[in-house]
């Protein structure tokens, strides 16, 4: 292993690292007015979207109807394993269905 | 059975379809790390050093002769901003885990025990056992099949055929249902999904989560209307 290799590997370890420990210090000690609270609440499903934005939204029909139909699923209250297989299947179905 | 014991269980348990879904794409990354002339060590390493699979994608992608140090970990940061969002919320909900303790959380928080975290904090108070339950599974799966994967050292056939590149997708949408609270909801999730599916069409990179992320928590403080529960 070149001390290149392993400085890129520490160098990606800190960096990862510092973002997932930062939140955790961000907001603390802060008085937070109810309307910043609000915006915090909203960040949850608001990340969640935004991380499936690009396939539900960008990629084709066959992946906006699966998406469609694995929320009707999540709407049900199905249980998670049972509405990931739904979506899998969905879109596979309808992969094949157009294309 | 005490309830450290049943929390580590229930963790256990709903994070078992997400277990499922990270073996092929571990096994995936470990060839790809194998194409590139990373050794099996050096994959094991990174992917417990660094244990972020996106960001491990890229980094593969990019790794060269020499290995680019700075490059590298500046896209590491880049793909990883996200993860900023992602622990000041969570941070709202460990209260009843020592805060000597939250170095570890933060090392285990990844995009899907994230979303199982703030799931559970739904409906009960996040507990060590449970957290542990969802991540330790994630971990180690992660690790072993990445480093298998680079031992094998041949291409896996395409995950979409099989449909499983949607299966992190449709994980995602299941636990979004879990946060609707109606039509202020509604309008968090389409400023944020405009945002998001706009940018990633503009910026090439893991901006787009950011941005929509950001547009989703702006909307609702726009929006926020004293004694409305939005």
């Amino acid at each position: 292993m070149t001390a290149n290799a392993l400085l890129a590997i520490i160098g990606m370890g800190i960096a990862t690292y510092l973002t997932r420990l930062s939140g955790f210090y961000l907001l603390r000690g802060l008085n937070l007015t109810c309307r910043s609270k609000a915006a915090l609440d909203a960040l949850p499903p608001a990340v969640l979207m935004a991380v499936i934005a690009p396939v539900i939204l960008t990629t084709g029909w066959a992946e906006s109807a699966a998406a469609a139909i694995t929320a009707a699923a999540a709407f049900f209250r199905l249980p998670l394993a049972v509405t990931i297989v739904i979506g899998i299947a969905s879109v596979v179905v309808l992969r094949a269905i157009l294309g | 059975m005490n309830s450290g014991r049943r929390d580590f269980l229930t963790g256990l348990s709903e994070v078992a379809p997400v277990v499922v879904a990270y073996v092929p794409i571990g096994l995936l990354w470990g060839t790809l790390a194998a194409a590139k002339g990373i050794s099996p060590f050096e994959a094991l390493l990174m992917s417990v050093i660094v244990f972020a699979g996106s960001a491990q994608f890229v980094a593969v992608d990019m790794w060269n002769d020499p290995v680019p140090v700075v490059l590298l970990t500046f896209t590491a940061l880049i793909v990883n901003v996200r993860h900023v969002l992602m622990s000041a919320s969570l941070s709202r909900h460990v209260g009843g885990i020592p805060r000597a303790l939250h170095p570890i959380l933060a090392y285990f928080l990844v995009d899907e025990s994230w979303a199982l975290a703030e799931r559970r904090a739904l409906q009960t108070p996040l507990t060590l056992a449970y957290y542990l339950g969802i991540t330790l599974p994630l971990a180690m799966t992660w690790w072993v099949c990445t480093g298998l994967g680079a031992m094998l050292g041949r291409a896996l056939g395409d995950t979409s055929a099989i449909g499983l590149d949607f299966a992190f997708s449709a994980m995602f949408i299941a636990i979004l249902m879990g946060f609707w609270k109606g039509a202020g909801t509604a309008g968090v999730l389409a400023a944020s999904g405009a945002v998001a599916a706009a940018t990633h069409l503009a910026v090439d990179g893991p901006w787009y989560i950011v941005a929509g992320g950001m547009a989703g928590a702006l909307y609702a403080y726009a929006t926020w209307r004293a004694g409305a529960d939005a």
